[in-house]
């Protein structure tokens, strides 16, 4: 009983961190609905991010034969992805436009999106992607909620559609969608929650490995747990 | 085949101490029988220890102390090095875990009084094997070289050049440039891999040998060696070898649960293992919005920040938050209480060490948060009781109202 009680206060100074949160900012962000276990879901958005995203952004450290990882083959990855000729499905992903002349076009270079699920958050990247309205004021004709002023133009309007913004004195209220997209707005959520869900795979592939063999290592432990703390009965017998 | 082995034996200790030093420190070493949780916690720093100098190695086989190729060295290790995910958040896991414990370690000295008479020495190498550890962390967590490491190191260096006359110099000096660059990340991992844990792995010996010398200190803070039996062992005492060992094994497993539950299902334990910022690559020309050092230094910042700059200066926060980390070492001589352990302390006594807890907790979680007004005006307030806790304790340990010590152990 008392060891009990010894591993019940240690999980909880292990878990004294978790009590306060760390992560700053006011803004609501929507909750991403991910699965990892879902690999058609993920491999929706594998084929979302390398058409759409790496036109402008590179994934600089993510090979495309990690994609093996979610279920597609080398010749899958090729075809289905149409990599050029002279891309080796051992490479990583690299940006269409070359970051200098992406520079020049949206005054940013893009940044490179291997880890931003980790920088940046799921639920993050689920809120910004159907955060972007349309705003004259901009360069780029767009502006989100989320990134106020941000460089990148609204990609996927085609999909959405376009919202707009209402306005209360300067401060940017609900979204409304304007012009419809090819998407009803559950499908293209979905679409978006394929995209997050692939961004965070890509930003640790371990991660789809990670719990699977924790579960195995706290079961030998607890096995070894139990067999120390017979042996330590054993000997600590004789001491009174 | 016996008498081989004993032959064996016997010419080894011909040549070497062999058994007469396994007897020292092991099988006739005894240690107090009623040790409770508490005690744990040095054995398992050694654990961590031996834990991070393994994965420690395998990481160095792997990364690339350049400041072009760190970020994305250590991103091949997540992704491209064989269990390289693995070796990776078992070293950061550990380096959040090594303070946990020695917090837990030095906690433990407080409550019993560990750091008394005859035990001041092994506490002062203790501290220094504490201080070393800051360093070792500190210098680590430039390598990964994302934004957190290049501003943290960037904040924590620009400190030093506070100092009067020499500060602009002296930071200069430490870092080989004029901002956190290339150099300092080649610097500091040589420190980082070499230097330190050489230091720290030699002081931990000094620590050990002093702590056998004296002998253990125990939850009832009396002395084992008064009541010894006519063979010169001590009553209240036990072999470390076995008993000691299997029961540290317990501990050790239990404590390698925890660690595997991090290491698999939170290894960024929600931004404070591995803070989120810095899965962005270290860029010297956008400064990020808010530069939090990692919760293990955080106590102390917000010590720094506590303390208002005078004539223009930073270098009194930068003093206080110097004298707040070395204020340990003058425990032995601050504490004037008649007994040792809080069993038999008064209530002062308690009251004053709560609030420090209190005041340490409350100081770590405003080290991390920005500095508003309201909690600058806390971080005020308990970075005086953290203090009040050193300055004052002369006198109200002299003061309490302590209960009598017993004779021997007791079994509770």
């Amino acid at each position: 009983m008392k060891a009990i009680k010894k591993v019940i206060v240690w999980a909880m100074l292990a878990c004294m961190p978790l009590l306060a949160n760390a992560s700053g900012g006011d803004l609501h962000l929507d909750k991403a609905p991910l699965n990892l276990q879902d690999q058609a879901s993920l491999q929706r958005g594998a084929k979302l991010f390398t058409s759409r995203c790496l036109a402008c952004h590179s994934a600089s450290v993510m090979r495309y034969n990690r994609l093996n990882d979610i279920g597609m083959s080398d010749e899958h990855i090729r075809t289905e992805l149409e990599l050029p000729e002279d891309v080796k499905v051992g490479s990583t992903m690299q940006a269409a436009m070359d970051a200098n002349s992406a520079k020049m076009a949206y005054g940013v270079a893009p940044p490179d999106l291997s880890v931003i699920a980790r920088s940046r958050s799921a639920d993050w990247l689920y809120t910004y992607m159907r955060s972007f309205y349309a705003d004259e004021s901009r360069p780029s004709g767009w502006n989100n909620k989320v990134f106020p002023n941000v460089g990148m133009p609204f990609v996927l309007a085609d999909l959405q559609g376009t919202q707009e913004a209402e306005k209360h004195e300067g401060h940017v209220g609900n979204l409304m969608l304007k012009d419809a997209g090819s998407m009803s707005a559950v499908e293209y959520d979905h679409t978006i929650a394929d995209l997050t869900n692939y961004l965070v795979f890509m930003s640790e592939p371990a991660i789809l490995i990670r719990h699977q063999i924790g579960w195995i290592v706290l079961g030998f432990l607890s096995v070894l747990l139990a067999l120390m703390y017979a042996l330590k009965k054993e000997i600590w017998k004789d001491i009174h | 085949m016996m008498n081989l082995l004993k032959g064996l034996l016997a010419w080894v200790d011909a040549r070497f101490p062999l058994v007469s030093t396994w007897k020292a420190h092991l099988s006739e070493y005894y240690a107090p029988k009623n040790f409770n949780f508490w005690y744990f916690f040095g054995g398992l720093a050694l654990l961590v220890l031996v834990i991070q100098i393994l994965s420690g190695i395998f990481l160095t086989m792997n990364y690339k102390p350049d400041a072009l190729f760190a970020f994305t060295s250590v991103e091949y290790i997540m992704r491209d090095v064989q269990w390289g995910w693995l070796l990776r958040y078992i070293h950061s896991t550990g380096a959040s875990m090594f303070f946990i414990v020695i917090y837990l370690h030095m906690f433990r000295g407080l409550m019993y009084g560990s750091y008394r008479k005859p035990r001041e020495l092994l506490w002062i190498i203790g501290m220094i094997i504490y201080l070393a550890l800051m360093g070792e962390a500190f210098m680590g967590y430039l390598l990964p070289w994302g934004q957190m490491s290049f501003w943290g190191a960037q904040v924590i260096v620009n400190l030093f050049s506070s100092v009067p006359f020499v500060g602009p110099d002296l930071a200069i000096m430490i870092r080989g440039d004029f901002v956190v660059s290339d150099i300092t990340l080649n610097r500091f991992f040589a420190l980082h891999v070499v230097a330190i844990p050489l230091v720290l792995v030699l002081i931990i010996v000094a620590h050990l040998v002093a702590l056998h010398e004296v002998g253990s200190n125990n939850p009832d803070g009396v002395e084992i060696k008064k009541h010894k039996h006519n063979n010169g062992v001590p009553m209240d005492g036990v072999a470390f070898f076995p008993y000691m060992v299997v029961k540290d094994g317990v501990a050790a497993v239990a404590f390698l649960m925890v660690f595997s539950a991090v290491v698999f299902f939170a290894p960024d334990m929600g931004g404070y293992f591995l803070e989120y910022n810095n899965f962005v690559p270290a860029n010297p020309m956008k400064t990020p919005e808010h530069i939090a050092p990692v919760w293990y230094f955080t106590p102390y910042y917000a010590i720094l920040r506590a303390v208002p700059p005078m004539f223009g200066s930073q270098f009194p926060g930068v003093v206080a938050m110097g004298v707040a980390t070395v204020i340990f070492f003058a425990l032995p001589w601050l504490d004037r209480g008649p007994v040792k352990s809080i069993r038999y302390r008064g209530p002062i006594y308690k009251t004053f060490l709560a609030a420090f807890v209190v005041s340490f907790v409350g100081l770590g979680y405003l080290g991390l948060m920005p500095a508003t007004p309201t909690y600058t005006l806390i971080s005020r307030i308990l970075a005086v009781v953290y203090f009040a806790f050193f300055f004052l304790m002369p006198w109200y340990t002299k003061i309490d109202a302590c209960k009598p010590e017993p004779d021997r152990v007791t079994s509770k």
